[in-house]
C-alpha cells in the first residue's frame, strides 16, 4: 500500500506492516457461534448432575398427575377431559371405611371410605402447582422491590429497606396464619399470604447484589448513552444480578410446600373435606393420637405425608443443583440463604 | 467504634422495626373483613342490631384505625393486651402463663440442631469429595425436605403408640421433672431436624472455605496436628458465620413450634396462637405475633452483638 493520499504523503509510518501483521486474537466471524451463553453451560451443568436429573423427573411426573388426574373444566368449557384417577376423589364407601391397601385400592381408604391413591393424585394440584405460582410471585415483586432499592441508592434505599426489615422480624409461617385467618380458606388466600411474606427475601438478596453490581462501567456507560433508568436497570444491572435469586427461589419452592400443606394440617388452609396432602393428613390426625390411638390404619397418613415429603426432597435436589451450577460460574457460595422460614 | 456504642446503636435501629411490626399486625388484624362484634355476638343468641352498635361503641370501634393503634399500643407498653373474648382470662395472662413451654421447647430443638450439626458439619468438610460428605449432605437434604407436622406424626406413631417408650399425651408434671424433659425429646427432636439441617450445611461451606486460607497452611506448616488445625483454628473461625444464621434458624424454630406444638398438645404459645387463628381472637393474634416479632428482632440483636464480640473488624461496617 502507498503512503501517498493525494497531495499528502504520510512519512514514518508503515502502512505495509500494519496490514500484515498477525491477528491479535483467535477471534473471527465463524468462530462466535463457539462461545455458549453463560446460562446454556449452566443448564448442562445441571442436567449431569445425577441428584437433580432423578428430582426433576420426580417433579414432571408429578406435574403431569397434576394435569391429568381429573379433568378440568374453566368456565364451564372443558379444557383438558382426561382423568385418570381409578375413582372419584369425593365418592364416599366406594369400599369400607380405613380398607388396608389392596390390589383395588392400592392406598387403602380412609375414615369414610374414599379411595386413597385418587385422593393422594389430585392432591398434587394443590401441592406441586402452589409453590410454583408462590415462588413466581414473590420472586417477580421481590426483585422489582429490591432492584429498585439498591438501584437508585440513599433515602429511597433506606426507606424501602426498612419494610424489608419488619417482614424479616416475622417468622414466615406466622404472618402467614395472620394473613390467611383474615383473608379465609383457600387456594388463592394462601397465594396471598406466602407471596406476601415471602418477596422480602427476594428483595434483599437482589438488593445485595445490585449494590455490587451497579459498581461495573457498563452501567456508567448504559447511563451515558443516555438509558432511561428503567432500560438500565432491568436490561443491564438486573440480568447480571439475578443468580442468587435463581437459587433462592428453586431452593424455597419448598419450604413453601411445606408452609402450605403445614396450614392444611393446622386446618386453616382449606375445608376439612378438601383432598389436600396437609389437610388429610389433618383429617386422619385422630387415629394417632387420641385415646386408643392406634398404627392399624398406618396408610391414612403414611402416603400424603410420603408424597408430600417426596415432591419437596425433589425440588430440594434441584435446587441444590441450581446452586452448584451457579457457583461454578464465579458467584459466591450461596447455601447460606437456602432454606428459609 | 467501642464495643458499647455499637450495641446501643444496634438498640436504636430496633425500634422502628418494632413498631413497623405492630403498625403492620395491626393493620393486618383490623382491616380484615372478619369483625369481632360479629363473634362477640354470636355468643348471644338474642343480640339486635342496636346492641351491635353499642358494643361497637363500648370497644372503641367506631373510631378511626390510628386513634384505636395508638390506645392499644399504650395499653400493650404497659402490658395490657386486652380481652379475648371466647376464652378466660387476658391475652397478656395467656402470653405470660405459656411462654416457658414454648421457650424450653424452643431450647430442646436447639440443643439437638447443634449437637447434630456441629459434628456432622466438622466430619463433612474433613471428608470433602469422599463418601461421608455425599452421604452427609444426603442426609441433610433429607432433613430439610421432611415436612414436620408429618415428622412428628411418625414418631408418635412409631415411638409412642407402636413402641410405647413414651406416652402419646402430654404427662400431667411440673414443666422441668425429669418425666417432662424425657418427653419433651420427641417433639425436641421434630423442631430441632430442620433446623440441623440447615446448620450442618453451613457448618460444612464455612469450614471449607476456612481451610483454603493461608493461615490454616502456615498452621500446618508449623507441624501442628491436623486435630489441632481443625478443632482449635478451623473451628473457631467457622463458628462465626454460624452465629450470624443462628437468628435466622431462630425465626424457622419460632415457626416451627406453631406446627409441632400442635402435633403434640404442647401447651405452649405455638397452639395458643393456633387456637386463638381458629376462634378469631384477634387480641390474643396481635399479642402473640408481636411477642414472636420481639423475640425475632431481640435474637438478631443478640447475634449482631455476639459476633461483633467475635469479630471485631464488623463493628466499624455499621
Amino acid at each position: 500500500m502507498s503512503t501517498q493520499r493525494g497531495r499528502i504523503t504520510i512519512t514514518g509510518f508503515d502502512a505495509d506492516a500494519v496490514e500484515n501483521r498477525d491477528e491479535l486474537s483467535e477471534w473471527s466471524d465463524d468462530k462466535q457461534t463457539e462461545i455458549e451463553s453463560r446460562w446454556r453451560m449452566v443448564v448442562r451443568e445441571i442436567i449431569r448432575d445425577r441428584l437433580a436429573l432423578i428430582g426433576g423427573s420426580i417433579v414432571l411426573l408429578m406435574l403431569f398427575v397434576a394435569i391429568f388426574s381429573k379433568s378440568i373444566e374453566i368456565a364451564g368449557v372443558t379444557v383438558q377431559p382426561i382423568s385418570i384417577t381409578p375413582y372419584d376423589p369425593g365418592e364416599t364407601l366406594v369400599a369400607d371405611p380405613h380398607a388396608a391397601p389392596s390390589l383395588t385400592h392400592p392406598m387403602g381408604t380412609d375414615r369414610i371410605g374414599r379411595d386413597m391413591l385418587s385422593r393422594v393424585m389430585v392432591g398434587t394440584r394443590f401441592s406441586v402447582t402452589i409453590g410454583l405460582v408462590v415462588t413466581t410471585l414473590a420472586g417477580t415483586f421481590g426483585v422489582i422491590y429490591g432492584g429498585i432499592s439498591g438501584y437508585f441508592g440513599g433515602k429511597v434505599d433506606a426507606l424501602l429497606m426498612r419494610l424489608v426489615d419488619m417482614v424479616f422480624a416475622f417468622p414466615g409461617l406466622v404472618l402467614a396464619i395472620v394473613i390467611v385467618t383474615m383473608l379465609g380458606r383457600g387456594y388463592w388466600q394462601l397465594v396471598v399470604a406466602f407471596a406476601a411474606t415471602g418477596w422480602a427475601t427476594y428483595a434483599r438478596l437482589i438488593r445485595g447484589e445490585i449494590l455490587k453490581v451497579k459498581q461495573n462501567e457498563y452501567v456508567l456507560a448504559a447511563k451515558a448513552l443516555g438509558g432511561r433508568d428503567r432500560r438500565v436497570l432491568f436490561r443491564h444491572v438486573v440480568p447480571n444480578a439475578i443468580a442468587p435469586v435463581i437459587v433462592q427461589a428453586t431452593l424455597s419452592i419448598g419450604t413453601v410446600v411445606i408452609g402450605v400443606a403445614a396450614l392444611g394440617f393446622l386446618g386453616i388452609g382449606f375445608t376439612g373435606s378438601t383432598a389436600e396432602w396437609g389437610t388429610m393428613i389433618n383429617a386422619e390426625r385422630s387415629t394417632i393420637v387420641s385415646a386408643g390411638g392406634t398404627w392399624d390404619t398406618w396408610w391414612v397418613t403414611v402416603f400424603p405425608g410420603a408424597m408430600l415429603f417426596v415432591f419437596v426432597m425433589a425440588m430440594n435436589m434441584i435446587g441444590d443443583a441450581v446452586n452448584d451450577a451457579l457457583d461454578a460460574q464465579g458467584g459466591e457460595d450461596l447455601d447460606a440463604a437456602g432454606g428459609g422460614g | 467504634m467501642s464495643l458499647r456504642r455499637f450495641i446501643a446503636q444496634r438498640i436504636l435501629v430496633s425500634i422502628p422495626v418494632l413498631l413497623g411490626v405492630s403498625i403492620i399486625t395491626f393493620g393486618l388484624v383490623h382491616l380484615a373483613p372478619g369483625d369481632v362484634v360479629d363473634i362477640i355476638i354470636g355468643l348471644d343468641p338474642n343480640a339486635t342490631p342496636a346492641d351491635r352498635i353499642r358494643l361497637r361503641n363500648e370497644l372503641g370501634l367506631d373510631r378511626p384505625i390510628y386513634i384505636q393503634y395508638i390506645d392499644w399500643l399504650t395499653d400493650a407498653l404497659q402490658g395490657d393486651f386486652g380481652r379475648v373474648y371466647t376464652m378466660g382470662p387476658d391475652a397478656g395472662d395467656y402470653i405470660a402463663s405459656r411462654w416457658p413451654e414454648t421457650v424450653l421447647l424452643g431450647l430442646f430443638g436447639w440443643t439437638f440442631a447443634l449437637l447434630i450439626a456441629i459434628p456432622t458439619g466438622i466430619y463433612a468438610a474433613v471428608r470433602k469429595g469422599k463418601l461421608g460428605d455425599d452421604v452427609s449432605r444426603f442426609v441433610a437434604l433429607f432433613g430439610i425436605s421432611i415436612p414436620n407436622f408429618w415428622l412428628g406424626l411418625m414418631l408418635l406413631a412409631i415411638f409412642a403408640v407402636q413402641l410405647n417408650f413414651w406416652s402419646a399425651s402430654v404427662p400431667q408434671k411440673p414443666l422441668l421433672s425429669r418425666e417432662m424433659l424425657w418427653w419433651l425429646l420427641l417433639p425436641g427432636i421434630t423442631i430441632g431436624t430442620a433446623a440441623s439441617a440447615n446448620l450442618m450445611r453451613i457448618m460444612r461451606t464455612s469450614m471449607v472455605e476456612e481451610m483454603n486460607k493461608e493461615y490454616v497452611t502456615a498452621a500446618r506448616a508449623k507441624g501442628l496436628s491436623e486435630r489441632t488445625v481443625i478443632l482449635k483454628h478451623v473451628l473457631r473461625n467457622s463458628l462465626i458465620s454460624v452465629v450470624t444464621v443462628a437468628a435466622f434458624l431462630t425465626a424457622g424454630i419460632v415457626a416451627g413450634s406453631v406446627v409441632v406444638e400442635t402435633v403434640f398438645g404442647w401447651p405452649g404459645l405455638g397452639k395458643l396462637f393456633i387456637d386463638a387463628a381458629v376462634a378469631q381472637e384477634i387480641n390474643l393474634i396481635l399479642a402473640i405475633t408481636l411477642f414472636t416479632g420481639v423475640a425475632i428482632v431481640l435474637a438478631n440483636l443478640v447475634a449482631d452483638i455476639l459476633y461483633a464480640l467475635l469479630d471485631p473488624r464488623i463493628r466499624d461496617e455499621y
